[in-house]
């Protein structure tokens, strides 16, 4: 069932996600938010991940961090960080992996810092839960991490109230929270869908470099192809909680193999074409308790037969480093349009 | 900080000055105080002569001033009903309804927020499930009855608590009587003090909850869990803080309440207390009482009023305008 990502010569990816399966239960029935999604983040690798919304991006890191909001949970597969499985962890143990090993930066820097402490009070309380040292060290070290992520005068400015900053130099801040204990992966859900424009490739740096110097990995989601295309190694596109397609930025980019990935950049506008219209894929995703038999796509994909109406595709290994879960790429389909 | 201050005192005068109007017009529109104080058989001559005695023909104006001027030095004139001076009244009787106020208060807002919190993080467990249906009850019952049935139990039936008075009082400092240093008088405190914060340990109660349960899905919760902060700084350090803010200020205006409404409560128990000589005076028409009383709540009022302001900007520190908000 589970599709094989890795080669078995490869080293074990910092993040290993199989056969995710994440349920909503409700009056009725249940909900299935996310079917068997696999992916790997390697060490010091950008992942994007690309979506409409509610095709299952920030329910994803979500489910990686351990904070899923009841009643939603994992019903199925695995969660591997660094070869240790985290998904099954007791509440406890999860928790100290949270900002210690797994950062999160959120979409809304306006509302992600407590308003009624200071930035030094939160900077501190989080480095201090995680790490052994003085109240002293600790607000060097947040000296230290403001300064970095470009707070000017940080020494005199961490001991402002979030409403003191403004919303770009907010999400520094929660930037320098998410990464103030140094985890291994920062989950970024779209950190910069909240900002002004001006200031999206200022945060979008900042967080990139900040990740390289130190090694981290990062899963950057969001729906804006431009941020991925410039700041990811890889991308993964997922609809209707199911992942399309994973692949090199650049592959997938200039030739998508699923449909939809074709789709999804054509409805991208570029000053180099001069296109009439931008395309646009006909109809809409489908809804968790309608989703279709066999492809989730199949509705509305211009290249569907048979097979997609009644069998669900699994993720392929096209052996250059890209993955589609489409028939077309199938070999049984392939021989098939040889003949 | 300072500007905001005397703005504050400012209303609070003028809100003052609108209440002194009233209490002042309860003397020209509740009865001829002539009539009260010399009874039905003085004759007209006698009633004139006292009307200008006591500057009752002066223009509606100078009365005034000279009413308002008298209740700033603490003078309300002659209780018509005990011939003693209205202010000393109230000041004999003041501690008991004080300590009664403050004892249910502080009792009101430990349990309101101690049983709000954990309603709000035990959601749906059978004990949260009891307290709020306990608390509907609370809610729902008028005063007198809660203060009767708790009679009923446990002064009449477990004969375990007294059921009136105050007990044995100490005198402090010579106008100062505390019931809270005998023991009858501790325990003559606990049923009116039960009585009379229930209704405001609910309210307070399910305000937390309401107020918890708002700041627990808030965007700066999620990101503290997020950050690994264990489960106690997250829900008291970082969501209690916010819920705070506004039950300050409920409780604020509650405790004005409940040193209002001590009336009923007071009546129940026979608590020699202010809201008794009040239901008292208005029994007898007594209206230097009933006037001075007005003004002692309302007065009550707007200082606990400027406290919640002051409080509110201690607690959060947006509304410390000190510093221009810069970064921009």
């Amino acid at each position: 069932m589970s599709a094989p990502i890795e080669k078995p010569s490869e080293k074990t990816p910092l993040l290993s996600v199989r056969d995710l399966i994440v349920e909503f239960p409700t009056r009725r029935g249940t909900l299935r938010a996310l079917d068997r999604v696999s992916f790997d983040i390697a060490e010091g690798e950008v992942l994007g991940m690309v979506g409409e919304s509610g095709a299952g991006k920030s329910l994803t890191g979500a489910a990686i961090i351990g904070l899923l909001e009841p009643p939603g949970r994992i019903a199925g597969g695995e969660i591997w960080l660094r070869g240790q499985r985290i998904d099954n962890l007791p509440r406890e143990k999860m928790r100290r992996i949270r900002g210690r090993r797994i950062g999160m930066v959120f979409q809304d820097p306006l509302t992600s810092l407590n308003p009624l402490y200071t930035v030094a009070q939160q900077l501190i309380e989080t480095i201090r839960t995680h790490m052994d040292v003085s109240d002293a060290e600790a607000r060097k070290r947040a000296v230290a991490l403001l300064d970095r992520v470009g707070i000017p005068a940080a020494a005199r400015r961490i001991d402002d109230y979030p409403h003191h900053f403004s919303g770009g130099m907010r999400q520094r801040v929660v930037i320098a929270l998410a990464l103030c204990a140094e985890p291994e992966l920062v989950l970024a859900d779209e950190p910069t869908t909240a900002l002004d424009v001006s200031v999206q490739a200022q945060i979008i740096d900042v967080l990139k470099e900040i990740c390289a110097e130190r090694g981290a990995s990062v899963m950057l989601i969001t729906h804006d192809m431009g941020v991925i295309a410039e700041t990811a190694d890889r991308v993964a596109v997922l609809y209707a909680g199911r992942v399309a397609e994973i692949g090199p930025v650049r592959d997938v980019i200039q030739a998508a193999e699923h449909p939809y990935t074709a789709g999804l950049m054509g409805s991208i506008p570029t000053l180099t074409q001069t296109a009439a219209r931008l395309t646009q894929i006909p109809g809409s995703m489908p809804r968790l308790n309608a989703i279709p038999r066999g492809c989730a796509f199949n509705p509305r994909c211009p290249k569907v037969f048979d097979r997609c109406r009644t069998d669900r595709p699994e993720l392929i290994d096209r052996d250059n480093g890209r993955h589609v879960s489409c028939w077309l790429y199938d070999s049984a389909t392939q021989k098939v349009a040889h003949d | 900080m300072l500007a905001f201050i005397l703005r504050r005192v400012l209303q609070s005068v003028i809100v003052m000055l609108t209440v002194a109007l009233v209490a002042f017009s309860l003397f020209r529109f509740v009865g001829d105080p002539i009539v009260s104080m010399l009874g039905q058989e003085a004759t007209l001559a006698e009633r004139a002569a006292l009307r200008d005695a006591l500057g009752l023909n002066d223009p509606f104006v100078v009365q005034f001033f000279s009413f308002v001027t008298r209740a700033i030095s603490g003078d309300f004139g002659i209780s018509y009903r005990l011939q003693q001076p209205v202010m000393e009244l109230i000041l004999s009787r003041l501690p008991a309804t004080l300590e009664l106020a403050l004892v249910s208060g502080i009792a009101a807002f430990i349990f309101g927020v101690g049983f709000g919190v954990y309603t709000a993080l035990r959601r749906g467990g059978w004990l949260s499930s009891s307290i709020m249906t306990v608390s509907l009850i609370g809610v729902s019952l008028p005063t007198f009855l809660i203060g009767v049935l708790l009679i009923w139990v446990f002064a009449v039936e477990l004969q375990w608590l007294p059921s009136f008075g105050r007990g044995e009082v100490v005198d402090l400092d010579g106008w100062w009587r505390t019931g809270f240093l005998t023991e009858s008088g501790r325990m003559s405190l606990i049923l009116p003090a039960i009585t009379l914060g229930l209704y405001q340990m609910t309210l307070i109660m399910r305000l937390v909850r309401a107020e918890m349960l708002e700041v627990l899905r808030a965007d700066y919760i999620k990101f503290a869990r997020a950050r690994g902060l264990s489960n106690r700084a997250v829900n008291f350090g970082h969501a209690l803080k916010n819920t705070l803010v506004p039950v300050i200020t409920i409780t604020g205006l509650q405790l004005g309440s409940i040193i209002a409404f001590s009336i009923i409560t007071e009546t129940v128990f026979q608590w020699p207390g202010v809201g008794a000589l009040f239901i008292n005076s208005v029994r007898f028409v007594d209206v230097p009482v009933m006037a001075a009383y007005l003004m002692l709540i309302a007065l009550v009022f707007v200082v606990i009023n400027l406290i919640v302001d002051l409080l509110y900007y201690l607690v959060d520190p947006r509304l410390r305008l000190d510093r221009s908000a810069a970064g921009h």
